[in-house]
């Protein structure tokens, strides 16, 4: 088996509603990176389903693999490596990612890596800027996910803070569903708050300056009060003076941590890094308090498999390959560093 | 031709390789339901005792189901991966298939039935053919009562085979004249599955690893639900 000088990795990721595969060499360049989203099968049903979600990544995989190795032009024999994410998601999504790259590395005799998820998205935010200063706080903000994270060395994490309810992509779409916007909520939101006032309502910023962890409950049921209270408000007011609370919140404890490990840069990752609010607030921070922003793109925030090539190819030279007897995770949590 | 077979439509996991020879080795593990774990050293393990590499391969069968889907997909996801990375094609045969065959030298009619949970079957009727079985009913998923009034309403004398029939046996103990073929044929053998893909592999009746698709019968309960809702 060719394994301490792999240098070209087949990411592949399943854990939730993208089927997606890409080719990264050295855990920096991308090659090729497909992913193919299933919203639309979810969209009726107001969120993620797994049976609809497991169905899809069996039909979708092999296609968008194939894909990915097309657009790459790299032949099945030039890959080194095939990483997978096993978790933290959906434990029958996983198993099909999971179950194909075992295959892959069986059939082309190269290792298999198992990628932690909430790592991977780390590593969105360092493939397209490898100017890595260490260290750097990162605030992972998706669906699933509200995480406040110190990173101070490959695979070196310290967990600041969580959400102690929702998580910020879930407090979107409940705020998106109740406002009648659609699913999924965070690009509905941004979209309307383009022309609402975030100032309108000053809806609650629970903790902001207490602590790192996270509340959106609360906020979202303000959200709710204040609609039954004014039944004739506008809806984009109501939506961006809500995605300013939440932005708001998020900003503040990313840059009291900053200062506190005194890190050299702040690192934004997960699918609400899509939002644009919190894009422009991140990245003004960053400016005023003289940190490097590493700000991933849009494609890089939600869920892909080039950053699970790339968290693998550091996992398999700190730990070397994953056994094939690997199975999923969907509870995993970030390897965290304890004190 | 040589063919690697995977059947995990059940609790249990299987692999065999097999070609005109017969089947050169198998495993099984019962009662594993960790699917994915114990699939892939399982097809390494085979490989090694039977003395063959996995390039050797010529076409991945595998069972498509029904049976539990998270099962299914570990199975249908490896078979698709490594048909792929060989470039070979890929036989799907259906589970129920799987169970009737081993009972082709019996002249009753078979009913082949899978615990499909939730109080439901998956079931189809078989009968023998010269070299092996013939299906004489589409798979369907239902309850036991209702597969026990299809059975008596044929008036035949009947074998089940299948965790199902296990399962359900005293049920079935209800129809007159029926026998339940015990433990050791309850579950979809790995070697009846390169056994009849052989037969289809000599007349290339196969699909292209992106073709391949499990069999569910049964729709997400998402979906069920949102017809009800519809009033669909
Ligand atoms: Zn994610």
């Amino acid at each position: 088996m060719r394994s301490g000088s792999a240098r070209v990795i087949l990411g592949i990721e399943t854990s939730c509603d993208e089927t997606a595969a890409a080719v990264v060499t050295e855990g920096s360049v991308v090659r090729s990176s497909v992913v193919s989203s299933q919203v639309d099968l979810h969209a009726r049903f107001g969120g993620v389903v797994p049976e609809i979600a497991s169905r899809a990544h069996v039909e979708l995989l092999t296609p968008v693999i194939a894909q990915a190795l097309i657009e790459a032009g790299v032949e099945d024999g030039e890959i080194d490596a095939v990483a997978a994410t096993y978790g933290p998601g959906l434990v029958g999504a996983l198993l099909v990612g999971v179950s194909t790259a075992k295959a892959l590395a069986l059939v082309w005799d190269v290792p298999f890596v198992a990628v932690n998820h909430l790592e991977a998205h780390l590593y969105a935010t360092l493939l397209e800027d490898p100017s890595l200063a260490l260290p750097v706080v990162v605030l992972l903000v998706s669906g699933g996910h509200t995480m406040l994270v110190a990173m101070e060395d490959h695979g070196r994490y310290r967990l600041l803070g969580s959400t102690l309810d929702d998580a910020a992509g879930e407090a979107f779409d409940k705020v998106a569903r109740y406002l009648g916007l659609g699913y999924p909520g965070g690009p509905a939101i941004d979209r309307v708050s383009v022309d609402g006032d975030p100032s309108a309502i000053d809806f609650p910023r629970a903790m902001r300056d207490d602590g790192y962890d996270f509340s959106f409950s609360g906020l979202k049921t303000a959200v709710v009060n204040h609609v039954r209270k004014h039944p004739h408000v506008v809806t984009a007011d109501v939506a961006a003076s809500f995605q300013e609370a939440v932005v708001d919140v998020l900003v503040a404890k990313a840059r009291r941590a900053a200062a506190e490990v005194g890190a050299r840069g702040m690192c934004l990752g997960g699918g609400v890094a899509a939002n644009t609010r919190l894009r422009e607030r991140f990245l003004d921070a960053c400016v005023e308090d003289d940190l490097h922003a590493f700000l991933p793109s849009r494609s890089m925030c939600t869920d892909n498999a080039a950053m699970v090539a790339a968290a693998g190819w550091w996992r398999l030279r700190a730990e070397g390959p994953s056994p094939l007897d690997s199975g999923a995770e969907p509870g995993l949590g970030l390897p965290l560093l304890v004190d | 031709m040589l063919i690697l077979g995977i059947e995990t439509s059940t609790q249990q996991v299987g692999c065999a390789i097999g070609g005109h020879e017969g089947v050169l080795a198998s495993t099984h593990s019962s009662r594993s339901k960790r699917h994915a774990e114990t699939l892939i050293p399982s097809i390494e393990f085979l490989c090694r005792s039977a003395r063959v590499e996995l390039s050797e391969m010529g076409a991945v069968a595998v069972d498509l189901g029904p049976g539990l889907f998270t099962g299914l997909r570990v199975g249908v996801a490896t078979a698709k991966a490594i048909a792929s990375a060989l470039r070979v094609p890929v036989i799907g045969v259906a589970s129920l298939d799987l169970l009737a065959f081993p009972a082709r030298f019996s002249p009753r009619l078979i009913a082949a039935v899978i615990d499909a949970r939730r109080g439901e079957l998956f079931s189809a009727l078989y009968r023998q053919v010269p070299g092996g079985v013939q299906r004489i009913s589409e798979p369907a998923v239902g309850t036991a009562d209702d597969l026990v009034s299809d059975l008596l309403a044929t008036g035949e004398d009947v074998l089940l085979v299948g965790d199902g029939a296990v399962r359900y046996a005293d049920r079935f103990q209800e129809l007159l004249r029926v026998e339940i073929v015990d433990r050791g044929l309850a579950h979809p053998s790995a070697r009846s599955l390169v056994q009849l893909a052989h037969a289809r592999a000599l007349r290339e009746d196969w699909v292209p690893s992106w073709e391949v698709a499990p069999v569910y019968l049964r729709k997400p309960d998402a979906e069920i639900n949102w017809a009800v809702r519809e009033g669909g």
